[in-house]
């Protein structure tokens, strides 16, 4: 027993001199990372001029992750110090961390809901919303299918629901042929999927599971265009590098098909192809400005960002939307 | 052997027929295994070797076609010096290599003198009783619970540490060494060091265990014998029991270790499935060590990515690419996990020739 004493004292008295080399500090957290303290030039321009370093963290909507890994991988080769993480946790997952400043940066597939906001306010997090890029999904059909020019979306959920029977594509119109629909779409894996199923169906991942799931849109291409009574849906971007292969089914939000829209870069830029294109921003702390690693990051993304955004098959943005990311950039900048 | 005949046995024909069928199922059992794993490599091996077919793009794709320089196989010298990319082609496992070397490390760190330490207690200096009873039983109870619960416990433990410290303050424990000074973020967050530590919950009773066994297995007429001799009980347990027990403590932690490098769920769940395109400490190879050895002290409160992240990251992607980039990390991974237990096999045998009784 005395030895075990002895014991308990040693080890104890070990960690009493282990503790007395320590001390809490307090400090910025753009030492987090152990990194040294980058020389603060904020007005350096977008090549490299500084050595910057520290970390940058991003997260998540799967959707923009993409493009934000495009741009981070670009960004660390111009900065080689810089350390750029990008999460996937998904819009909400993302602003969970996000609200409570635990991010820089949250990419984002819809607009921060009311919660968030009130979240925000609560922990003092302010933020600028920047736009980055749009996504739209096309529907498409055999090009030799000459009835289905234009879909209502409450036809496309009746279609592509849970649990969903429409076997013939005159259950859908009974002026359609009595020909059986063959069905085509992106794999559960992909965000296209959950984008389609939320805009159509109310909710994300419920779809019907009977249908060719693929997530190579070429596949999808090569299906839909070697079967007459075929329908599938992807990426806009997709469809217009394979237009001659499948036709375009203009979409109409609600019930009434004569307010059908096609998809193009106007209607999808303006926003009247609706339910399926929105547009894709990134939400920057702006307490994360003070770190000039942050401040350079963003910049490099709304300068060369779209670029990026039509490699990873999304539609870039308007000039107008464009400029207006680049003022209020601007602006937050300058605020400091 | 006399062969008894007919006369002696009339059902001998039988009866040995039924031993012959029963050693073929038992033999096929053996193969069942071997062939499974042959096929899964072959397949795995393969794709870790080739490019699926390149897509005939129309002529008319606006999207420039910049993967015009391809490497020979997705598993190249390439594949083990460059980071995760966007193009497939160019993606690598520089980040996730490099990840799951410090996580093993670091959790041989922290988990052997844990493990090991209240293995000797337990068996050596415990008093039988109630408690070591629970202990014991916990022990074994804890070795089985699934991954997925202790990476709650890490992520609420070094993660979030309690919410004890938030983030907004940045607290920075500054640790002053004798030449140099390490930066510890408080919370760790998702930091490597998060990561090594919740992999050390997961391995600890398995180490611990397996430990026990092996404490266990040094016959007591060898204490006996070293305390006859006037030896103390410190010097029994250094001199004695543990350079005995050491194939079998060091067998049960390099198995407890690959588990730990295989694992991914905790380290999803902690918040490692990110795109991470540096190493921890900037050390990509040894000479970095020499170069900036701060590093070393940096590294474990970087954020990273490891092996298994990597592959499930890639498996997921839909591009057909990436599905060859895993099968190459799966190779990889595999690599590792043999070689680590071709070193447990070899320290057993290294050890046991020199224990002379």
């Amino acid at each position: 027993m005395t030895s075990l004493l002895r014991r308990t004292f040693l080890t104890s008295s070990l960690w009493a001199i282990l503790a007395a080399g320590c001390s809490v500090q307090e400090s910025a957290p753009t030492k987090v990372g152990g990194s040294p303290k980058p020389p603060v030039n904020s007005e350096a321009p977008v090549e490299p001029a500084v050595k910057l370093s520290g970390e940058v963290l991003a997260d998540g909507s799967s959707t923009v992750f993409p493009i934000t890994q495009a741009v981070a991988e670009e960004f660390m080769k111009v900065h080689q110090g810089v350390k750029v993480s990008v999460g996937i946790a998904g819009t909400g997952g993302g602003f969970k961390r996000f609200v409570v400043g635990e991010t820089d940066i949250n990419d984002a597939s819809r607009p921060i809901s009311e919660k968030e906001v009130d979240a925000c306010k609560k922990s003092g997090v302010e933020y600028l919303e920047l736009k980055v890029a749009i996504d739209g999904l096309s529907v498409v059909v055999n090009p030799k299918n000459d009835w289905c020019k234009a879909i209502t979306v409450s036809q496309l959920k009746k279609l592509w629901n849970k649990g969903s029977t429409v076997k013939k594509w005159n259950e859908l119109d009974p002026s359609w042929p009595d020909a059986e629909i063959r069905l085509y779409g992106p794999g559960p894996d992909s965000g296209t999927f959950d984008y389609f199923t939320e805009a159509v169906n109310g909710k994300a991942k419920e779809s019907r599971s009977d249908y060719t799931p693929s997530e190579d849109d070429n596949v999808l291409v090569q299906g839909v265009n070697g079967d007459k009574n075929s329908l599938g849906y992807f990426g806009y971007a997709y469809y217009s590098d394979n237009q001659d292969k499948v036709k375009l089914v203009a979409i109409a939000d609600g019930d009434d098909v004569s307010t059908a829209v096609l998809p193009s870069d106007e209607t999808i830029l303006n926003g009247t192809y609706k339910p399926l294109s929105r547009p894709l921003f990134i939400y920057v702390n702006k307490k994360s400005f003070e770190k000039p690693q942050v401040r350079e990051f963003v910049k490099y993304y709304i300068a060369k960002g779209q670029d990026y955004v039509k490699e990873v098959q999304y539609i870039q943005l308007p000039e107008n939307d464009l400029k207006e990311a680049q003022q209020r950039l601007t602006e937050a900048l300058s605020a400091k | 052997m006399s062969v008894p005949t007919k006369l002696q046995e009339p059902h001998l024909a039988r009866r040995h027929r039924i031993g012959k069928a029963f050693e073929w199922a038992c033999c096929g059992s053996t193969w069942f295994g071997v062939v499974v794993l042959g096929v899964l490599l072959l397949s795995v091996g393969w794709k870790a070797l080739t490019w699926p077919p390149a897509k005939d793009k129309p002529a008319n794709s606006s999207t420039p076609t910049v993967e015009v320089k391809s490497t020979s196989a997705p598993l190249s010298t390439k594949f083990f010096s460059s980071y995760d990319s966007r193009k497939p082609r160019e993606a690598g496992i520089l980040a996730a290599i490099w990840g799951s070397l410090w996580l093993i490390v670091l959790v041989a760190l922290f988990s052997v003198p844990i493990g090991v330490g209240s293995a000797v207690y337990l068996e050596e200096y415990s008093n039988e009783g109630r408690l070591k009873r629970i202990i014991q039983v916990n022990l074994s109870n804890l070795a089985g619970v699934p991954s997925i619960v202790y990476a709650l416990l890490g992520m609420t433990a070094f993660v979030k540490m309690f919410g004890f410290f938030t983030k907004d303050e940045g607290k920075l424990l500054v640790i002053n060494l004798l030449f140099t000074t390490v930066d510890v973020p408080l919370p760790f967050d998702r930091a490597l060091i998060s990561g090594a530590l919740t992999l050390t919950l997961l391995v600890l009773p398995t180490v611990i265990v397996a430990s026990q066994e092996a404490l266990r297995a040094v016959p007591s007429s060898i204490r006996t014998a070293s305390y006859a001799l006037g030896a103390t009980q410190w010097q029994t347990i250094r001199y004695q029991v543990i350079p005995a027990a050491m194939p079998g403590i060091m067998t049960g932690v390099i198995l407890a270790l690959s588990r730990a490098m295989g694992e991914a769920a905790p380290l999803m769940l902690i918040g490692a499935l990110t795109y991470v395109a540096y190493t921890p400490g900037d050390i990509t190879n040894v000479s970095d060590i020499f170069k900036n050895p701060h590093g070393l002290l940096d590294a474990p409160f970087d954020k990273f990515t490891a092996l298994p992240l990597q592959i499930y990251q890639w498996i997921n992607h839909p591009r057909a690419e990436y599905a060859h980039l895993a099968a190459a990390g799966i190779m990889v991974l595999l690599t590792i996990l043999l070689l680590m237990n071709t070193v447990a096999i070899v320290i057993r045998h290294k050890f046991q020739k020199s224990t002379r009784w």
